[in-house]
């Protein structure tokens, strides 16, 4: 197994309105692939559709070496989501949530702890480890929330706007654990509206209204548009029918 | 995933929702007083209506003085005399049977001893087992007492009213009776439809029920393990509601606590997958609790038997009351707890129930399975 996640055709529709349409994409094993697009580009509804949250109208998918559809089991063993709201319990505490998370994965009690014990003091959260989740700040709930869904060492992680709303300094703390994460063996997917983030990524997509308008490495498609930044990519592909990014 | 693994997710998902439910104090307080609280409530709003007094008189020699009394509380609209007899004895058992709700008891001589001046003794004896209507009636009685004395030629003094309490069993308290295994039926409706739904969808709301969802746990997983907690909580309610029950208003039980736990266990998992289905089905926490409110609590108290007896109902009612899973429900814990009623009897309506729960099961876990599309 060479790709990491396989999209042909992908097509994906609520009612009369396409959100997804016809994609295609290969991502390789251990990669950081940027998934980028304005607001409403159809980024969020291509990840719910490729880790099993919805079901694709047509087209097909294949995610860590497993059809999406027919073996969305084996899928969700092997993939971590982070989704684009922040999404652990407010009312436990950090090495509650993990020691959930843990048992949900099939972790051992004692896998869990020592997992759990090095990942809080990595992120130098030993000690709000008992206090409720709610009373964090956010870039530390978003970090917490990463770290989670990195737990089962998933083969491929899908990251939805994981820096949203986050300080610049965390940010460039959150790339590093995307790269670390990328060292073990882990494929990264993940989408941002940060263009300086685009930059970080070994090769992204630009999505236009549902559809990829460009792929390739940053600097390839630096060359492609003649331009000197991803923004200005983004800018040229976006300007035809919406403004900007959101 | 292998058995063991599939049963400590399983483990983790439950101590997770036991985590949620211990952690909200309030509303946990709130779940385990509830059922206290209305048996209480209910009870004494119930039993304290003392209109339809139910009289027996003990007069063992009648003469002017005791006729007149008599005719005093004969008057009275609030007393119904039941029985009149010469000796206790005979009063005895309409009591027991709960026939009568307050006895007179006239020693003999009271013209001779009102005309003498010595002291006549009039004894009451009412039940205790409701102190509150207890007072009640004794009230009631000493105040037609009272009217009588005034009317006598010369307003004689001297008379003593000796009023007695007695313990008794009073099986006659019916719409308290029949009143309590309403009671279970919706405060086992309340922790399970209404609270499930609340939990699933707030899940839903926060988003973290994509992410179970995600996760290699099964729906059945997730909808057991939602559920499991409340279970627990609905047991602990049917006990409290009916020690309170005994305790406070001597609610008989006669029948099989081990038939009643089953029966409320089915009940009660009828109620968490209703509640399942209002959470699939809903998108917010709000509608989730007005579609509870409507589709579950409302039912189980109207159209149950609970407070209206069906028969009274509008025949269209009437039809509809034959899906409210509470109406089969009451009719088995008051078959259990009043009659003593075994599984021979109750059968019917445990199939009824069990039949709901297996198409209410496969309804939800498939809107579950439809997932977020
Ligand atoms: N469940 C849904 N029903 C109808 N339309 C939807 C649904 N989910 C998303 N959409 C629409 O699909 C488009 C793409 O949404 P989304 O995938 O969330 O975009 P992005 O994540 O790129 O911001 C939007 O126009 C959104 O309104
Ligand atoms: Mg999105």
């Amino acid at each position: 197994m060479t790709l990491a996640i396989e999209v042909k055709d992908l097509t994906r529709r609520f009612g009369d309105f396409t959100a997804v349409d016809a994609i295609s994409v290969d991502v390789q094993v251990g990669e950081v692939f940027g998934f980028l697009g304005a607001n409403g580009a159809g980024k969020t509804t291509a990840i719910k559709v490729l880790i099993g949250l919805l079901a694709p109208t047509s087209g097909s998918a294949r995610v860590a070496g497993f059809d999406v559809v027919t073996q969305s089991e084996e899928v969700r063993k092997r993939i971590g989501y982070m989704s684009q709201r922040f999404s652990l319990y407010d009312d436990l505490t950090p090495r509650e949530n993990i020691t959930l998370y843990g048992g949900i994965y099939g972790l051992s009690d004692l896998d869990i702890r020592a997992r759990g014990t090095a990942m809080l003091s990595e992120l130098g959260l030993m000690q709000v480890a008992d206090k409720l989740v709610s009373t964090l700040p956010l870039g530390w709930k978003q970090k917490l929330s990463f770290s989670v869904a990195m737990l089962h060492r998933p083969a491929v992680v899908f990251l939805d706007e994981p820096t949203g709303g986050v300080d610049p300094v965390t940010r460039r703390q959150f790339w590093e654990m995307i790269y670390a994460a990328a060292a073990r063996g882990t494929t990264v997917f993940v989408t941002t509206h940060y263009m300086d983030e685009a930059e970080y990524c070994d090769r992204l997509s630009i999505m236009v209204d549902g559809r990829i308008a460009a792929i390739g490495t940053p600097a390839a498609l630096k060359a492609e548009f003649g331009v000197s930044s991803i923004d200005e990519v983004f800018v040229r592909l976006a300007r035809p029918t919406t403004a900007g990014a959101g | 995933m292998r058995t063991p693994e599939r049963l400590h997710a399983l483990a983790a998902f439950v101590v997770k929702e036991l985590r949620h439910i211990l952690r909200d104090r309030q509303t946990l307080v709130i779940l385990l007083l509830l059922p206290l609280a209305q048996v209480v409530l209910f009870g004494f709003a119930i039993r304290t209506d003392v209109k339809d007094i139910r009289l027996a008189i003990v007069d063992a020699a009648p003469d002017d003085a005791s006729l007149a009394l008599r005719a005093h509380f004969t008057g009275n609209g609030r007393f119904r005399v039941v029985a009149t007899a010469a000796m206790i004895e005979v009063i005895e058992p309409l009591f027991r049977r709960g026939q009568a709700d307050v006895a007179l008891v006239i020693a003999p001589g009271l013209a001779r001893a009102l005309a003498d001046g010595t002291p006549a003794q009039l004894q009451l004896i009412t039940d205790a087992s409701n102190p509150n209507t207890g007072t009640t009636i004794q009230a009631y009685a000493g105040a037609v007492i009272g009217a009588w004395q005034i009317a006598l030629p010369g307003a004689r003094q001297g008379v003593v009213i000796e009023p007695q309490v007695r313990m008794r069993f009073n099986q006659s308290l019916e719409s308290v009776n029949l009143f309590v295994p309403g009671l279970i039926s919706l405060v086992l409706t309340l922790v399970t439809a209404q609270m499930t739904a609340i939990s699933l969808s707030r899940e839903k709301e926060r988003g973290t029920l994509e992410i179970l969802l995600v996760s290699p746990l099964r729906p059945w997983q997730i909808i057991l393990g939602k559920v499991a907690p409340y279970l627990l909580l609905a047991f602990a309610n049917v006990v409290t509601a009916m020690v309170a029950a005994w305790l406070v208003f001597q609610v008989p039980f006669r029948g099989s606590l081990a038939l009643l736990l089953a029966a409320s266990t089915l009940y009660a998992l009828v109620g968490l997958a209703l509640g399942v289905l209002i959470a699939a089905r809903t998108n917010s926490q709000r509608t989730a609790m007005m579609g509870s409110m409507i589709g579950t609590m409302l039912p189980s108290t109207l159209l149950s038997g609970m407070i209206f007896p069906i028969a009274s109902l509008p025949w269209p009612l009437q039809l509809i009351s034959n899906i409210v899973p509470a109406r089969w429900f009451i009719v088995i814990v008051r078959g259990i707890m009043l009659k003593g009623a075994g599984i021979v009897h109750l059968w019917q309506e445990l199939l009824v129930l069990a039949v709901m729960l297996t198409v209410l099961l496969v309804v939800a876990i498939k809107s579950f399975r439809a997932r977020l599309a």
